[in-house]
């Protein structure tokens, strides 16, 4: 399955987004996670064959250089509203990956009326009731991005088995966002369970059934604070649904975003 | 030549094997290994070596701070330092230092550190330090925005030590709408301040810059020239020429009438260097935002066990070799250390006499003949090579109370 992608620089309200673009029909705008993103993912391709999917880079992460100003996640929120804007884009789907969900719920939250659908895979952005967030912070490179997987092998044929020094500098610069950005609390708000009430639009939460990232108890807060949200759980799959069983999660997306 | 005594304050008393097993001993390792009866003891043990170290004639005592590591039992500098404030009559006490970037009010650093000048009458030298990886994590304080909120909260201490207050303080990592903290230092403008530092190139040109002395620490000589290198070449940008009275040095050094005993002493330097114990986790010790960008790619090689450690892990013999590690009797010790002052001309000393399981007998022998016998062999070489301390040639606490800035071609050409 070919998919022409067009990448492009776009500026929302002064910070320069790297920016991919791919298919046609519902705008779905695709939230990467904190580890940054591969140009090319399998789970990008299969949402294009249905989709008018965009794809950006946050800023400070993978090709999206790093606005120094930036303090909270909400401040990306912000930025990819203006994105829209730019992009003359109404009512999307939010679709985000983890951290990217975060964002997305975020974004939702600044325009309840002004999204079509929410999906939210994984989530980071809320403390969960029972566990915690992997912590960055203390957790190596490699280690950290293995514990996204159920499947190891499915990790190796991501990154490959040792993933070069340029992707552990890339995953090193990526945290050093995170740490600006989603310092403390560590990688949730504590308003954002009660602003997210204010949401109309459906939301589907997903979340792997072997997640060693974020705690599963907090995709079913998550599904406490949305009015209108449903959870699908994905069987013998880690933290990053995306990566892991792309076809899946495309499936499952589309399945509940509807096609056009 | 200012000389101090240094310990580490080496919190000993552990299970070895359980360190061993657990790898790195820095951040992670379960404090239920910590025994505070066994802390308690030496706590004191190390008041008594500062003491010792008043009564023998040494100039300063140097302090320091780490946290949840065993290799420094000293969670609070300010603690030790108001001690000695209160416990010595003659001594400088030498922190080197505050870790800034980890106050979250340093106001509470700027009272603390002017009561400490004031019970001490005046014997405060308050240097400042970025504080390690770990301890950013240990105190939960962001690495990211770690050398802003170092020289942000310099800023904002050095105003509440010189301006008249109340005043009010916006930066972008420290607020404060009132500064008028009713206690300032006795030393005027301020009292001393020294910046240690290993590797950061940043924390060299930042020292320069304010000329305030940069002690390095455990550096080999050829790391310490290149320093000074670096450091001369800042001081003439900013119109004055470095010297010794910039210059300060802290080597690991064991004493000992015995040199046998001398060397199996010296070899618990390494206790935390990796060989009795684990220092750090690369990730732990430097931070995605910590380091210096341009450390970045050589970090994550090491970080992901690709590339030898960055900042060197070499052996015993080597760093003997190195005069990284000088042990002996006093006489041979003289000896190795004045091929250092000539080498690299500080006028600032620290010797770092005992680390990880040394007892006390041996570490009150090392400090005794440190005050007795060493220190006067290596104050009469000082002279000799006009080694000055900032005490001795008067130097200004910093850039802005010099009296002597000249243009930067003037300076060189001096």
């Amino acid at each position: 399955m070919a998919v022409d992608w067009a990448s492009s620089t776009i500026e929302a309200g002064g910070t320069k987004l790297h920016v991919k673009r791919a298919g046609r029909g519902r705008p779905v705008l695709v939230l990467h996670h904190e580890t940054g993103t591969l140009d090319d993912l399998p789970f990008y391709d299969a949402l294009a064959a249905n989709h008018a999917v965009i794809v950006p880079h946050h800023p400070g992460y993978s090709r999206s250089e790093r606005p120094d100003w930036m303090r909270s996640v909400r401040d990306i929120a912000v930025v990819y509203r203006g994105l829209l804007s730019e992009l003359k884009i109404a009512k999307p789907a939010l679709v985000g990956l983890g951290f990217g969900g975060w964002i997305a719920a975020e974004m939702a939250t600044m325009a309840p009326a002004d999204l079509s659908h929410l999906v939210l895979v994984g989530a980071m952005g809320i403390k969960p009731p029972m566990g915690d967030i992997l912590d960055l912070a203390v957790t190596g490179y490699m280690d950290y991005a293995r514990a996204a997987f159920h499947d190891q092998k499915a990790f190796d044929h991501v990154y490959g088995a040792e993933p070069s020094v340029d992707q552990l500098e890339m995953w090193d610069i990526c945290r050093e966002m995170s740490f600006r950005i989603a310092w403390k609390p560590y990688m949730y708000s504590q308003t954002l369970p009660h602003l997210l009430r204010t949401m109309r639009a459906p939301a589907m939460v997903v979340w792997g059934d072997d997640d060693k990232v974020v705690p599963i108890s907090a995709g079913k807060r998550y599904l406490e604070s949305l009015p209108d949200a449903h959870l699908e759980i994905v069987r013998s799959c880690g933290h990053a649904v995306d990566m892991e069983q792309p076809e899946a999660l495309a499936k499952l997306v589309t399945n509940f975003i509807g096609r056009e | 030549m200012h000389l101090m005594y240094f310990t580490e304050q080496p919190m000993s008393a552990y299970d070895e094997q359980a360190g061993r097993d657990f790898g790195a001993t820095a951040l992670m390792f379960s404090n239920k290994h910590f025994d505070p009866v066994a802390g308690s003891r030496l706590y004191n043990n190390y008041i008594e070596q500062y003491m010792l170290a008043e009564e023998v004639g040494i100039d300063g005592i140097m302090l320091n701070e780490h946290h949840n590591a065993p290799f420094c039992m000293q969670a609070k500098a300010n603690i030790f330092a108001a001690i000695l404030a209160g416990m010595t009559k003659k001594v400088k006490i030498v922190m080197l230092g505050n870790p800034l970037p980890l106050a979250e009010n340093p106001i509470r650093l700027a009272e603390e550190l002017a009561m400490i000048d004031m019970i001490s009458k005046g014997r405060l030298v308050s240097g400042f330090v970025r504080g390690g990886g770990q301890e950013q994590l240990a105190t939960g304080v962001n690495p990211a925005f770690n050398r802003e909120r170092f020289e942000e909260a310099h800023e904002l201490i050095t105003q509440a030590w010189t301006r008249t207050g109340p005043f009010r303080f916006e930066g972008t990592h420290y607020q404060h709408r009132v500064v008028n903290p009713w206690a300032v230092p006795l030393q005027k403008p301020y009292p001393r301040v020294w910046i240690p530092g290993v590797i950061s190139k940043e924390t060299i040109v930042w020292a320069a810059q304010q000329r305030y002395p940069y002690i390095a620490l455990n550096t080999s000589i050829e790391q310490t020239k290149k320093i000074w290198e670096l450091y001369d070449q800042v001081a003439l940008q900013s119109g004055y020429v470095g010297g010794p009275e910039n210059r300060g040095y802290l080597i690991q050094v064991h004493i000992s009438d015995n040199e046998d005993k001398a060397r199996e002493n010296a070899k618990q330097f390494r206790w935390m260097q990796g060989e009795f114990t684990g220092l750090a986790h690369p990730v732990w010790s430097t931070p995605s935002g910590y380091g210096s960008p341009t450390n970045r790619r050589a970090f994550v090689e090491f970080a992901a066990g690709r590339a030898i450690n960055p900042r060197g892990n070499t052996s015993f013999e080597q760093q003997v070799e190195d005069l990284r590690i000088i042990y002996g009797t006093p006489d041979q010790v003289v000896a190795k250390l004045k091929r250092i002052l000539e080498q690299t001309r500080p006028g600032i000393l620290a010797l770092w006499g005992n680390d990880g399981r040394v007892s006390q007998e041996d570490s009150m022998t090392c400090v005794r003949l440190m005050g007795q016998e060493v220190f006067p062999a290596i104050r009469e070489i000082a002279k000799s090579l006009d080694l000055k301390s900032p005490f001795e040639s008067n130097a200004p606490v910093h850039l802005k109370y010099s009296t002597d800035l000249k243009p930067a071609k003037a300076a060189a050409a001096e």
